[in-house]
């Protein structure tokens, strides 16, 4: 893609597919604020009622959505880098699963410990018991420090109640 | 003079056994955490935000004064050391210091910066003592419209000079615009953006927004990229101290880091990136040793580093006197105060000047402890480099988690988390700059409802923001500063077609 930039940007080489979505997400985004601006329903006498900020993001955000569709059918300066997304999902499902533990009251330890596995995993290491081991350690460490020493409230289930 | 006895106070207040325990901790785990790869000072403040939570407001604030510079000292390190600047203020540091390092020279490279450092976050700190009761005097005149004029320089300035196109920086800012509208509006109780969800009607979280585009958003981002980067961590050969000869090759570049530091910092004028590459171009212009540049000269660390530590200074100098925020650190720092109950300003001054002075104090304490401290303790910071960079990043992202479920232990918060992850990941890999969202979030409600006040005064006429002179002139700065870059942009592609 660079290549056909630099020879001039051949037609439809050189439109930047993901910034056109991100001009579409903007617009989107602006739609939203305004539809729910006009929702609201407030007096005010004097002065802006609280419609008005919402409207003029929504107007800017208007504008950078045509700025940034121009932008990108002028063609990405950039050349991305080629990308390994499935650590990124790996890292995303440790999250999805972390907080479902947090939600049904798993407690803090459990969920950190799988926090730490998932990311570990998703860095390319290869030793889950173990990585499971060092997590499940290094979260009883933290709970304790924070919720004895600091007396932080953090989420117990019931490993935690134990302590 | 007042400033003098104010001074001496906070003092006072600042050298109490307890609060240089405070100070100390938060120097110790400053460094601990800004020196990881990847984590900038922002991160390093939002990431230690809870551990501050149970302490008294002036301890804590203490704590957060050691906190900042510890995370740019850590910084620094690993700029120098693995060439991974975690912002890019420490861009410049690197471009020499890795330099240096790889040339067995690490030792001075990270003297030069910590003394440097040192000197000019303590003139910069006297620079903040001596502006600021200035300044607040002047804030005191300021009405709403003022200020809401002023947010607007800063808005354009932050968006402008982060990032490399103005559309890409204003996006960011306009995003965080929308985050900060989130939750109940305060002058009329209507819910807006909440849809529905309880949890949303309190508005955003600054350190959840943060942590999650910061932390979050850079281990996803560093995780999809990682078969491409190596990182080699430079050994430090050889001596840690200068010789007579890098002495005499840094102070002056030290004093002119300051000089362009400062200023910049407390005008908002966005963060330290300008300075440094400032300081950086002067440094390679004015050096004797010209055939050392880009091969490791000195002058090259000790002139950035120096400016970046007076420009963050200087940025405490508007968040104090007038709550405004002009970098995602000192966004950070006002999340801080927001905990309290504090709204920094000209008011805070008058009302708490123990707290305020006893922060600027900490901030000279801080400095010494630096300086004490990191130069022996380097060997220690080091190894912590050599943690590997899976159990890093692991460890990091149950730090970050952890802050939020201290804070708000509920599953739509953590989601909240999780998306702003994915946001900063997006938001890399497509080149937007990260700031400007952190600074619309928690500037974007204080512009409404500054605006939204001038216009109450006014009885609804919108000429009250042109009538007062002051924010006449800001309106005018900051419409210039916003128009200018594409109207260059525009000349300079006209040129050329010329061509």
């Amino acid at each position: 893609m660079s290549q056909a930039d630099s020879q001039g940007g051949q037609g439809r080489t050189g439109v930047d597919r993901a910034g056109v979505v991100i001009a579409i997400a903007l617009a989107l985004v602006a739609v939203v604020l305004v539809v729910d601006a006009l929702r609201i329903q407030a007096n005010v006498v004097y002065g802006l009622g609280p419609q008005a900020m919402p409207i003029i993001v929504a107007i800017g955000l208007a504008v950078l959505a045509a700025g940034n569709f121009v932008n990108a059918l002028r063609g990405g300066d950039a050349e991305r880098e080629d990308m390994d997304f499935r650590p990124v999902l790996l890292i995303l499902g440790g999250l999805a699963l972390m907080i479902a533990i947090i939600g049904l009251s798993g407690g803090f330890i459990p969920a950190m410990t799988v926090l730490f596995a998932a990311t570990a995993t998703a860095f390319g290491r290869r030793a889950i018991v173990a990585d499971l081991v060092i997590g499940f350690v290094m979260a009883t460490i933290i709970y304790l420090a924070f919720s004895k020493l600091l007396t932080l409230s953090l989420p117990a289930g019931p490993l935690e109640r134990l302590f | 003079m007042d400033t003098f006895a104010a001074l001496a106070n906070g003092m006072a207040v600042a050298l109490q056994p307890m609060n240089l325990v405070f100070a100390m901790v938060g120097v110790l785990l400053g460094t601990m955490v800004g020196v990881l790869p990847g984590i900038g000072p922002a991160l390093t403040v939002a990431l230690l935000l809870p551990v501050t939570y149970k302490l008294d407001p002036g301890g804590s604030l203490i704590m957060f004064a050691g906190i900042y510079y510890g995370g740019m000292y850590g910084g620094s390190t690993t700029a120098i050391l693995i060439n991974t600047p975690g912002e890019s203020a420490s861009m410049a540091t690197a471009l020499e210091g890795n330099k240096m390092a790889k040339a067995g020279r690490g030792g001075p490279a990270l003297a030069t910066a910590a003394i440097g450092s040192f000197v000019a976050g303590t003139l910069a700190t006297i620079g903040l003592a001596f502006v600021a009761p200035y300044l607040v005097e002047i804030a005191v005149k300021f009405g709403p419209e003022d200020y809401f004029a002023l947010m607007c320089v800063a808005f354009v300035t932050v968006s402008a000079t982060f990032g490399n196109s103005p559309v890409r920086g204003l996006t960011s800012l306009f995003i965080g615009l929308t985050l900060g509208l989130i939750g109940i509006d305060k002058l009329t109780g209507q819910p807006r953006l909440a849809f529905g969800v309880p949890e949303l009607l309190d508005g955003v979280e600054v350190t959840t927004l943060a942590v999650g585009l910061f932390a979050l958003g850079e281990a996803l981002y560093v995780a999809s990229r990682r078969h491409q980067i190596e990182e080699k961590i430079e050994a430090i050969r050889g001596s840690l101290w200068m010789t007579k000869q890098d002495w005499q090759r840094s102070w002056r570049p030290w004093l002119r880091g300051f000089c362009f530091g400062f200023p910049i910092g407390a005008l908002p004028a966005g963060g330290a990136e300008i300075p440094t590459f400032l300081s950086y171009s002067t440094e390679k212009r004015l050096t004797k040793h010209p055939e050392e540049f880009g091969k490791g000269a000195i002058e090259g660390v000790a002139g950035p580093e120096a400016a970046n530590n007076a420009s963050a200074a200087g940025t405490l100098v508007p968040l104090l006197t007038l709550g405004l925020p002009t970098s995602a650190t000192a966004a950070m720092m006002l999340a801080g105060f927001q905990q309290y109950g504090f709204n920094p300003g000209p008011l805070l001054f008058a009302d708490k000047p123990d707290l305020v002075w006893g922060l600027i104090a900490s901030l000279f304490i801080a400095n010494v402890m630096l300086l004490v401290l990191n130069l022996p303790l380097v060997g220690l910071w080091v190894r912590l480099l050599t943690i590997p960079q899976a159990w890093l990043y692991a460890g990091i992202l149950v730090f970050a988690t952890m802050g939020t479920i201290a804070a708000k232990p509920s599953v739509v918060e953590l989601t909240m988390l999780a998306a702003f992850g994915v946001m900063g990941f997006l938001m890399r890999r497509y080149d937007f700059p990260i700031a400007p969202v952190v600074v619309g979030l928690i500037l974007g409600p204080l512009a409404e409802s500054q605006l939204r006040r001038a216009l109450a005064i006014s009885l609804g006429d919108p000429m009250t923001l042109l009538q007062s002179p002051i924010s006449a002139t800001l309106l005018g700065i900051a419409l210039l500063a916003l128009v200018l870059p594409f109207v260059l942009k525009g000349m300079s592609r006209f040129r050329a077609n010329e061509d």
